[in-house]
């Protein structure tokens, strides 16, 4: 009666991710494959195991949302792989300083729109829909969950039929903002003109959009299953190539795996994130699909807590005037750090590379912002009979039970992370490694839906708790990343009921200076010396100890499906209309 | 030493043969000892019991020692029952795990069918509290399991937490949230049996002689209903056994690395074609768990039943 | 009798208000959330988390949301679901051929054969047929629907390539081809409900025949030259059937509420699937829509079986 089984929850928020500009556009669209006919294939049998329950990415929570919609609804233009954008959208070019479509000063973009483009019910598209998107994006009440992207934005003009201007309110280095990838879908103005503000989320629209994506929604079971027919005015007169797609959603991503691999049963199977040692015997032994994977910014990674989490402060309990016993400690942090087999972890449980590999940087793309300075500490190396020493020289001394102990406090860890099995074998990995140092580690796993709430004494936010684990899909433009993470404003407390983003209760005036100058910086250099510093900052001090980059997509397709071509700032299916058999 | 004994030799003697008197108990002891299958489960349960609370001193192998250049072996003369994927000894865990999933498993059972029974045993035969407590009953049946079970741990977790310490403290936690949460069927299948039995003639007799009403249930209409109490039970334990590691997922239950049966097995399901071994150890040990306490409960009942002693 | 049955349903209306109150406290105060699906995403900043609450009406205090649905309720408006903004009896509408199609198939099944074989396994007790369908009926509660599930699966559409475990809810039954699909596709989620819901029931019929064999009325009955066929069928059947009807009558709301494992194995799209993706999305109104319309089950099964119970023992009486 009671018996359940938990999805593995790994990634959690949407995939509408960004990249940082960059100054030259790719030269034509995504690579495509040989030419083809129209609707000459079949059905494509797509598989998440997380079912699509509403179809506009400016509603949607999560990443299979997005994805679903991203075969109707799409944006300007987009990312390919390299995180150079390409006008494979409503755009007809990529605006940049070179061509004059972007201002000198950073602050005005101007897009010029493909001609002749018609939604999917045969109507014109303009720049009218681009505007009014913009619009329904920005009304709070509309309550979009993509509103960061039309943050610092004065105005959205359409000059004509075919011409946006984008004016930012400062200069944006990040001038890419609005519009570009899924975040930035376009929404028919026709359809969703009435349903702006507190009824956004009557729309039917909602469940059966109007686009000028390569499908049209046949058929939508909410938590189900899309279907998708061709949209017959769809502007490439050979695309897609097939006739129809069916998107299920549903179960784990065990049997996902199994499904591509082993039965064939599917064309594509989305986010496998499980183990290696299943993973990889699965996909190799497999006649008819293989795994691919695409590495982004997904760190999996410890959090300190740097305020005091005991019960028996009650109401001051984690608040950020308390002082956690030993984590504010460098020395523990840094013995802790040192006792982390990350390598282990990333051999055992991810296949070196299969679906992650070991990092300790924060920041690990695009490539001009990752740090260099880092693999050489000392805080970066699996070393017991360091951090043994370390431990020793700050006067924690081993107890007749084998843990050490400083003035009455005894290095006893509780270590907090969602409920999925992955997870718990890093748990076990971690706790062995500390076990060695004299340090006592209570594992507690919660399910992610408690984990990502701010409503619960077990959430992420709250934090009553020592060490914490879990991965942020991070925003390749890392400000917002790094400023919510760890900047002093940041800091979650009651007062602000645990809604904002510093978990740890970390507060450094050297670190704030950074961001600071982050946030004012347009010069690209010194954007990424900053970025580099920052992550340096939360490394050098142990702040946090960063686990694992996971690959941002690791999903399996059919040896014979091509085209297949994910990029890490977009969703999977941002080129489906090139996939072919 | 040997006078007095042979001075006692002659009354002994005396009672081995003739019958002597025996309680309700002990006559039932002596039934039981006749069914051959009961006293094999009690045999069994009481290997298990002893394997997982002596086992861990004979076999000392470490459960939580991960090492990966030993994982995923068969059973073999190292590992008796192979290892799991980082490595670690199956049949430590097995045993060090066979202590919690017994105990929750039996404990939670006695406490749903203490509940159930009372609650059934006085709804059933007292008219007056019928409705009452049916309603009640229907109250809980109707509960959102889900969203109960993460209401009480943020409700209770913390405070037990802190009265019991974290084992104890997780443990009257699942048990009672595991008992409370399966008496209902307990409840209405006693009821039913007791609004059939309570009009039947011996019931009347008993009125009529003039035997108080706790005494009518206890004495003799609750020996009757035993057989769909005995059948929730062994039903139950198994269920319990499997429920607690689905509590763990809820952020409920023992710590991820407490190697309960239930949570071996789950562990264990996408190994399930390259790695049998890890599954079927912690599987066979809750079937005979479940077996042995079934077949107890077939010779408890046969043996309490007052209409086939001998 | 009659007054007996129209006093229960009276009764019934307020048991119901006190457990559609119970069940939204409960929903209430549980840390389910449907904001959670962000994560820590620092894109999603707390000023738009703020908005989204408030559009789905969470920044009003629960009671005044409680009396709303309520009052909604009452109407027959199950509300709207917060993940994909539709109304809610459309998404259970839409889930419950499903259901009813494995789980409450499997559940038929299961009691067909429970009834026979717990039947022979009493008569016969400790025959050939008795041991095997103890055997059986204890792996069944020992081993973990999703254990079973995946076994199938290996087996069948991993090895032997037989069957599909990927449910199609977009089949038409139209000929004998689309017929036959939807048994392939339906038959593993099928056993493996079926045949955990066989070894519980047989289980108790067994028992509970092997409690009236011995009675003396079966003698009478014997004594009387009935053949043993008759003596069984319709004196000890009868008689052993009151906890069968009990649990028949616990069972049914639960092939509503459906089977949250299996349904997710073998991804049928059912209400069980529904309800347990609600839960930990925090989709309230789904959940606490399904949650009622189960207890309104829960109670008139219950009435129900109280009902039939004075049919199978006349001797029954309510006050």
């Amino acid at each position: 009666m009671l018996t359940l089984t938990m999805a593995a929850c790994g990634q959690q928020g949407t995939s509408t991710a960004t990249t940082a500009p960059s100054a030259a556009p790719a030269a034509s669209a995504a690579p495509t494959a040989a030419p083809v006919t129209r609707g000459q294939g079949g059905d494509l049998k797509i598989l998440y195991w997380q079912p699509p329950t509403i179809l506009n990415q400016h509603q949607a929570t999560g990443t299979k949302d997005a994805d679903a919609a991203r075969l109707v609804l799409e944006p300007l233009a987009s990312w390919n792989p390299e995180g150079k954008p390409v006008a494979n959208g409503l755009a007809s070019e990529i605006p940049t300083v070179a061509n004059g479509g972007v201002s000198a000063d950073f602050t005005t973009v101007t897009w010029k729109l493909r001609t002749g483009v018609k939604w999917s019910d045969g109507t014109a598209f303009s720049a009218d829909d681009v505007v009014f998107t913009y619009q329904y994006m920005k009304d709070p009440k509309s309550a979009v969950t993509t509103s960061d992207y039309v943050d610092g934005i004065k105005s959205v003009v359409a000059k004509d039929a075919n011409t946006v201007v984008v004016t930012y309110d400062k200069p944006n280095p990040f001038f890419y903002q609005f519009g570009v990838s899924g975040s930035g879908a376009i929404l028919q103005k026709a359809q969703f003109g009435a349903f702006v503000g507190e009824k956004a989320k009557d729309a039917p629209g909602n469940l059966r959009p109007i686009g000028t994506g390569p499908y049209v929604v046949k058929d939508f079971k909410p938590g189900d299953t899309v279907l998708y027919e061709i949209n017959p005015n769809y502007r490439d007169a050979n695309k897609p190539f097939f006739k129809t797609v069916t998107f299920k959603g549903g179960g784990d991503a065990a049997t996902a795996a199994r499904a591509v691999f082993q039965t064939g049963d599917v064309d594509y199977a989305w986010n496998l994130q499980v183990e290696a040692n299943i993973l990889s015997p699965m996909s190799k032994a497999s006649t008819v699909g293989e795994l691919f994977t695409v590495y982004g910014a997904s760190i999996e990674r410890l959090l300190f807590n740097f305020a005091n989490p005991d019960p028996a402060l009650g109401d001051k309990r984690a608040e950020p005037d308390t002082k956690h016993p030993f984590l504010t400690d460098l020395a523990v942090r840094r013995a802790l750090a040192m006792a982390t087999d990350r390598g282990t972890m990333a051999k055992e449980l991810y296949g070196d590379g299969l679906s992650g590999k070991s990092t300790c940087n924060l920041i690990t793309a695009p490539p001009d912002l990752v740090s260099k300075n880092t693999d050489s500490l000392d805080v970066c190396k699996y070393d017991i009979a360091a951090a043994n020493a370390e431990l020793d020289k700050a006067g924690w001394v081993k107890g007749a039970d084998g843990i050490r102990a400083k003035g009455g406090v005894k290095l006893h860890v509780l270590y907090r992370t969602t409920v999925n099995a992955l997870r718990q074998k890093e748990q076990d990995i971690v706790k062995a490694g500390w076990k060695q140092i004299g340090v006592d580690v209570e594992l507690a796993s919660v399910p992610a839906g408690t984990f990502f709430t701010n409503t619960s004494p077990d959430g992420a936010n709250h934090f009553f708790a020592d060490v914490e684990m879990y991965t942020n899909s991070g925003d390749p433009d890392p400000t917002a990343l790094l400023a919510s993470g760890w900047g002093t404003e940041n800091i979650a407390q009651k007062s602000n009921t645990w809604q904002k983003g510093n978990y740890a209760r970390y507060s450094n005036a050297d670190f704030d200076k950074i961001i600071a100058d982050l946030k004012k910086e347009t010069d690209t250099a010194k954007r990424a010396a900053l970025v580099i510093a920052a992550n340096d900052h939360l490394v050098k001090n142990v702040v946090i100890v960063n686990l694992i980059n996971r690959t941002f997509a690791t999903s399996g397709r059919a040896k014979t499906l091509k085209g297949v071509n994910p990029t890490p700032w977009d969703s999977e299916m941002w080129n489906i209309a090139d996939w072919s058999k | 030493m040997a006078a007095p004994a042979t001075q006692l030799s002659g009354p002994a003697a005396l009672s081995a043969f003739s019958r002597p008197a025996r309680s309700l108990w002990g006559d039932a002891w002596h039934q039981f000892r006749r069914h051959r299958l009961a006293m094999a489960g009690l045999v069994s349960l009481i290997f298990l019991v002893v394997a997982t609370l002596l086992g861990p001193y004979v076999w000392t192998v470490s459960t939580s020692e991960i090492d990966f250049t030993q994982s995923l072996l068969g059973p073999g003369f190292a590992h008796p029952f192979g290892t799991d994927d980082l490595g670690r000894d199956l049949l430590a865990r097995a045993m060090s795990g066979g202590r919690v999933s017994i105990a929750v498993g039996v404990s939670a059972v006695l406490l749903a069918i203490t509940l159930g029974t009372t609650i059934g045993s006085l709804a059933g035969y007292f008219g007056k509290l019928d409705n009452p407590l049916m309603r009640l009953t229907d109250v809980f049946l109707s509960l959102p399991v889900l969203p109960l079970l993460l209401v009480i741990i943020y409700l209770f977790k913390d405070t037990l937490r802190q009265l019991f310490g974290a084992e104890a403290g997780v443990f009257i936690m699942i048990v009672s949230v595991i008992g409370i949460l399966n008496w209902m069927p307990v409840a209405r299948l006693v009821r039913a049996s007791f609004l059939s039995l309570k009009q039947k003639e011996f019931v009347e007799a008993a009125r009529a002689i003039g035997d108080p009403d706790m005494r009518i249930i206890i004495k003799h209409i609750l020996p009757n209903v035993l057989s769909p109490v005995l059948v929730a039970a062994t039903i139950g334990v198994g269920n319990a056994i499997l429920t607690e590691s689905t509590l763990s997922f809820l952020g409920l239950g023992f710590p991820p690395d407490v190697p309960t049966w239930g949570r071996l097995l789950f562990d264990a399901q996408n190994y399930l074609d390259f790695a049998p071994h890890w599954a079927l150890f912690p599987g066979l040990c809750i079937f005979v768990t479940v077996l042995s306490i079934n077949f107890i409960g077939d010779g408890l009942r046969d043996a309490l039943d007052p209409r086939k002693s001998s | 009798m009659g007054r007996y049955i129209l006093r229960r349903l009276l009764v019934a209306i307020p048991t119901l208000i006190v457990i559609s109150f119970i069940i939204y406290a409960v929903l209430a105060l549980s840390p389910i959330d449907p904001l959670s699906a962000f994560g820590a995403d620092p894109r999603v900043p707390p000023e738009v988390r703020e908005n989204i609450r408030r559009s789905l009406g969470l920044d009003q205090p629960w009671p005044i949301r409680y009396v709303k649905w309520f009052t909604a309720l009452i109407q027959g408006d199950l509300g709207y679901s917060f993940m994909s903004h539709s109304p809610v009896i459309g998404l259970i509408v839409q889930r419950l051929p499903n259901t009813l199609a494995v789980v409450g198939v499997a559940y038929v099944i299961g009691v067909l054969i429970a009834l026979p074989v717990g039947m022979i396994s009493a008569v016969k007790r400790y025959s050939l047929v008795d041991q095997v369908a103890t055997t059986f009926a204890f792996i069944g509660f020992s081993t973990p629907t999703f254990f079973t599930g995946l076994l199938l699966i290996i087996i069948f559409s991993v090895n032997l390539h037989w069957l599909p475990f990927i449910y199609n809810s977009n089949l038409k039954i139209e000929d004998l081809g689309s017929f036959l699909q939807q048994v392939k596709q339906s038959i593993m989620p099928i056993t493996v409900l079926g045949l955990f819901d066989a070894a519980v029931l047989t289980r108790y019929v067994r028992s509970e025949m092997l409690e009236h064999l011995p009675l003396d009325y079966v003698r009478t009955a014997r004594s009387k030259g009935l053949r043993e066929r008759a003596v069984i069928l319709s004196h000890v059947l009868r008689n052993s059937l009151i906890p069968v009807v009990t649990l028949i009558a616990l069972g049914v709301p639960a092939v509503f509420a459906g089977a949250i494992v299996t349904e997710q194995i073998f991804r049928v799209p059912g209400i069980g699937e529904m309800l347990v993706r609600a839960i930990f999305d925090g989709d309230i109104p789904v959940v606490a829509a399904v949650v009622f319309l189960f207890s309104v089950l829960v109670v008139s099964f219950n009435l129900v079986a109280d009902v039939l119970y004075a049919v199978l023992d006349p001797r029954i009486k309510y006050t």
